[in-house]
Formats: C-alpha cells, structure tokens, sequence
C-alpha cells in the first residue's frame, strides 16, 4: 500500500468522521462523501500498486492492474452518489419544513428523559411544540 | 427448474415487476396486481428453494457464466432458502394489509418501492459473494429510505434523515472493510473467503471478523449500535414499520449468522464478545421497551432485545444453539410483522397508539386481542407456541453449553418481555380510554384487508407450533450446514479450481 494513498485515506476518514459529529446537517452530509471517499482509497490500495491498464487483447496479461477493486469502487460511488443525492434532497425538505439545518433530539426521548412519558399534560405539550402529525387524527 | 432459475428469479423478478410498476403508474389498480401477483411468485420460489435445499443441502448457480471466485455467486442453504420462504409470505401479507389501509400506499412510488426492497432480501438471502451482498444491502436500504420518508412531513424528514445517515456511516464501513479483505486475500467471494482466511494470522482474522460484526450489527441493532431503531421505525405508516421491523434487523441477523460460522476457524474469544453483546442488547432492549408509553414504541424496543436472543444461539457455535437461533429468527420475521400490524390497526382505529389515551380494544376488535395476545405470548415465550419452542432451544442450548449467565439473563428478560406484553394488553385492550380521548374512526371496523393479513399470519405461526417437530428437525439440518460450511465451499470452488 502507497503511504501516500494511505495516508490520504486516514485524513479523509478523520475529516469525516469530524464533520459527522456535527450537529448540522450540511457539514454532515460532507463528512459522509468524505469517508466514502477514503473507503473507495483503501479499496483502490487494495489492488497492490500500479499496472498497465486492464485490457485483454489477446496480448500477454503479465503487469497488468487487478481491474476487480476498479470495478468494486465504480460501483460504490455509483451507489454512494445516488444514496447522497437523496440525503441532500432529504436535508433540502427538512430545512424549507422547519428552516433548520440542525439534527433534532427525538421528542420521545426527552420525555423519557424527564419521566414525563405518562402524564398526558408533557405529551400534549411536547407534542404541540414539535407539530408532531401523529398526534391529530388522520 | 434447474437451480439457476431458482436462484436468480428472486432477485431478477421483482425488479422487473418494479419497472412495470412504474409503467403503470397511472393505475393503481394494475400496480396492487403485479405487486400481489410478484410477491405470490416470490413466495412459491421460496417454498421451491426450500424444498431443493432440503434435498441436497445446498442449491447454488455462477451468474453470468463465470466460475466462482470471479462470477457472481448465489447460493441458498436451508437457512437461507427458509429465510426466503418466510419473508416472502411476510412481504405478500404486509402488501395485502397495505392495499387495505386506505392511504397507506400514500405515493404511486409506494408499488414499486416496495418490488425492489422484496428484491434486495432476496438477493442479501442469497448472495454467495461479500461485495454482491454489499450491492443487495444498498439496494435493500435505498427501497427502505424511500418507503420511510414517502409522506415526506416533517416528523418523518427528521427521523429519515437519522435513520439514512446512519445506514450510509455502516454501508461506508462495510466498503472499508471490504476493501481491506480484499488487500488481505484477494477474493470477496465468501466461499474462497473462508478458505483463504484460515491462512492469515490468527490477529487479523480474528479482527475481520469483529469488524463484520460491527458492520452488520448496525444493521441488526445490536446493542450499542441499536439507537438508531427505535427513533426511526415508529414514524413510518404502518405497514412499513411492520415490513421493517420483520425483515431488515432479520436480514442483518442472517448476514451475521452467514458470515460468523463461514469465516470461524474454531473456538476463539471472539464467541465470549458475542455472547456478551447478545446478553448486552437483550437488557438494554427490554428495559428501554418498558420505559416507553407507545404501541409502536414499545415492540420496536422488542426488536431490539430479540435480536440479542438470535445473537446468543449464534454465540455458542454449537448444533442446539444455531437450530434455536434458526427457528427464533424465522419466527419473529412473522411474529414482529403480526405484532406491528395489530399495533398499527390501533392507530388506525384510534388515530393514537399511546397507551394512556387509547383504551377497551377488545371490545371493540376482538379479532386484533386475540391475535396480539397469541403473538405476545409467543414473544414471551410461553407455551405452546413456536416463540417457547425456540426460547426452551436456546436455554438447553445455553446450559448444555455452561454459559449459564447468559442464559440467565435470557429467562430474566423474557420475564420482563412478559411484563411489557401486559402492559400493553392492560394499557390497550383493557381499561378505559382517556376520557379527553377522541378515536379517529369512532364505531367504525377494521376493514377485511386489514384484518385478514394480521390473522392469517397468527393462523401461520399457529400451525407451525403444531409443527414444531418437522420444523425443530429442519432447523438442525439447517444448523448443521451453518456449522460445517466445508460442503459449500466445495460446492461453490467446485468448478473453479480444477
């Protein structure tokens, strides 16, 4: 493995796992495309160092790159763009819904948290602060 | 039909079926009859599978025409074959129940959605390969995000969001991990896999097989990685709650068992950490069930602390253990789906699955008592019903193989489980609603759709505690098989190295 590749990976993964422990939304979405990348490196490690490229035309096949980790992380930046498209757009409706980037804690849990899960005067009130939809009849 | 047909038409079908769903999207007429018709297809493969797998204990086809470890490798033991089965009856009934809750199909996406979610646990059940099973989870979770966040309000905006962000953090760990295993023994086939591992050092297997463990125990819910479960799951509509509670932490379950006795060279501490975990995710599960007030809030707990049960027959590595571990999972697949509907079939009567304001269910559905009442016994684990059956497994299992702490918390958290059972059935089917309470369909009945899955698969779960013998007698083949992976691994390499 290229220290340089690996170290590149390293920083992505510490970048984004950084941005993953922020409460916005944004810089969250960030630090996943940036582990996603670091994980498409290691794989790309993987394939133990350089070659000619992976064509088979009849020629000999001696120094030639693994083309599988190529076609692994193809496949997985396909996968993981089409899974960030959706979690921005995700991001995009949660914020013209509320006007918020931030993460919100679960209502549920802070009424746990303060043991006011069976008075229905907590509920109502919590419910009420959150627009909480479940609680009006459809 | 040859075993290539068997194996591919689980995964090739229903997506198929979901590009003719989007076809006719102007009618939802013809989308419910391809949905149904598929899911019907899907469940007579899987009782075909199960069937071919119990014959020669392992069915398995290359796709595209190349031999194992390069071409794509499926295969389905009796595990998985049964897993299929289940699944697919799961599926078909939560579309039926789905079709009958007006509204809840909520988008003309809903149809075909759901066609490649069916898709994707067929092809998670019967990848033979890490990377494919990789592609099956994505295709499996993307279908999931879509189905959470289709009434796109903002509870469900919040909670979809956790729940996405969450399911990409493991999917890019699964990759990470991928890629090292393939640095490590240049294959991602899992047959060649568990050949070349036995040849690293003892450390870095060992550390792979954690780092699976992990991977898939996001998936799974496992404690500590569950906390994602009960704040996501409960704000789906219900049928998608049901499907999510029944399959996707089962699935997850699967690919552990899979990948845990593949990848086992022999007893290592690494069965203590699991059995540690399980006894772990059992407790905290539990007692986070009781702490809560909702209908759905609740058995999304449940799933958590059942998980740790499957988690526990795995942990020992023995026959008994995996046959309970075996009948646990393919019992609550049904029984976490009946459970949720009936939980579900409140909110829709009540417009509330809060115990404090809902109330007197039973009279007013007798129907749903009598099937939540069969269910939660069979969770707790009392007899006769199939959830006994596998839990008095587990136990025998446990003591026959002197882990009794483990054990002992097992009998200790079904107590409890009991407990939270009650609770509902005081909370919900006794007692007297709120009185400031307004149910949202007043006097109205379930409607027959709706009804008939929730009985139907009671009736399922019914019969098979009648048949526990056969059931008990394939489970230990299954385990068996699960326990012995050499006759697979020969199985799939057969062609490849000459």
């Amino acid at each position: 493995m290229s220290l340089a590749i690996a170290a590149t990976a390293a920083a992505l993964f510490g970048l984004g796992t950084y941005l993953l422990l922020q409460r916005q939304l944004s810089r969250l979405i960030i630090g996943i495309g940036l582990i996603g990348n670091g994980a498409n490196l290691v794989i790309l490690s993987s394939a133990g160092g350089r070659g000619e490229p992976a064509f088979l035309d009849g020629g000999p096949t001696d120094g030639l790159a693994d083309p599988l980790p190529q076609a692994l992380i193809l496949t997985a930046i396909v996968i993981s763009f089409g899974a960030i498209a959706f979690l921005l757009a995700l991001a995009f409706r949660g914020w013209s819904l509320t006007g918020s980037d931030d993460v919100e804690d679960d209502v549920e849990d802070r009424l746990v948290a303060t043991r006011g899960g069976t008075s229905g005067d907590v509920i109502d009130a919590a419910a009420s602060e959150s627009g909480d939809s479940d609680e009006s009849p459809r | 039909m040859n075993s290539a047909a068997l194996l591919s038409l689980p995964v090739a079908g229903p997506i198929f079926a979901a590009g003719a769903s989007v076809l006719f999207v102007r009618s939802p007429k013809t989308q419910r009859i391809i949905g149904l018709v598929t899911l019907s297809g899907l469940l007579a493969l899987g009782i075909a599978l199960v069937i071919q797998a119990d014959d020669g204990g392992r069915v398995v086809t290359q796709a595209g025409g190349w031999p194992a470890p390069l071409g794509i490798t499926l295969m389905a033991d009796r595990f998985g074959a049964a897993m299929l089965a289940t699944s697919a009856l799961m599926l078909l009934a939560v579309l039926v129940y789905a079709v009958g809750e007006r509204g809840a199909e909520r988008s003309r996406a809903f149809h075909p959605t759901y066609l490649l979610l069916a898709s994707g646990v067929a092809m998670s059940l019967l990848a033979g390969d890490l990377f494919n099973l990789f592609v099956a989870f994505e295709v499996m979770l993307s279908s999931s995000y879509l189905l959470l966040t289709l009434g796109g309000d903002e509870d469900q905006t919040r909670r979809g969001t956790t729940y996405v962000v969450i399911s990409l953090v493991a999917a890019t760990l699964f990759l990470t991990v991928l890629g090292l295993l393939y640095a490590a023994t240049g294959t991602v086939n899992m047959a060649d896999l568990a050949v070349r591992l036995r040849e690293l050092p003892p450390g870095t297997r060992d550390a792979f097989r954690m780092a699976l463990f992990a991977v898939f125990g996001i998936k799974a819910a496992l404690f500590p990685l569950f906390f994602w479960l009960p704040d996501s799951y409960p704000t789906a509509p219900s049928p998608i709650t049901a499907v999510f509670a029944g399959l996707l932490t089962k699935v997850g379950i699967f690919a552990i068992i899979r990948t845990q006795t593949l990848f086992r060279p022999g007893e290592t501490a690494i069965d203590t950490i699991i059995l540690v975990i399980a006894g772990l995710t059992m407790v905290i599960g539990v007692l986070g069930a009781i702490a809560q007030d909702d209908v759905k809030r609740i058995l999304s707990f449940h799933i958590v602390s059942q998980v740790g049960y499957m988690v526990m027959g795995l942990g020992f590595f023995t026959v008994a253990g995996l046959t309970a571990a075996v009948i646990y999972t393919l019992n609550q697949v049904l029984l976490k789906t009946t459970l949720l509907l009936v939980g579900g079939s409140i909110e829709h009567l009540e417009g509330t699955g809060r115990l404090s304001l809902v109330g007197a269910m039973a009279r007013r559905a007798p129907v749903l008592a009598v099937c939540f009442g069969l269910g939660a016994a069979s969770l707790a684990g009392l007899p006769p019903f199939t959830g006994f059956v596998a839990k008095l497994g587990l136990i025998e299992a446990g003591f026959a193989h002197g882990a009794w702490w483990v054990t002992g918390v097992s009998i200790a958290v079904s107590a409890l489980t009991l407990f939270s059972m009650t609770k509902i059935w005081a909370g919900a089917f006794w007692g007297l609603p709120d009185q400031h309470h307004v149910p949202a369909r007043p006097g109205q009945r379930l409607p027959f759709l709706m009804a008939s899955p929730v009985v139907v698969l009671t009736a399922v779960m019914l019969v098979a505690s009648i048949m526990a013998g056969p059931i008990v007698a394939y489970a230990q083949r299954a385990a068996s098989d699960l326990l012995d992976p050499q006759i697979m691994i020969t199985e799939v390499l057969r062609e490849a190295r000459p």
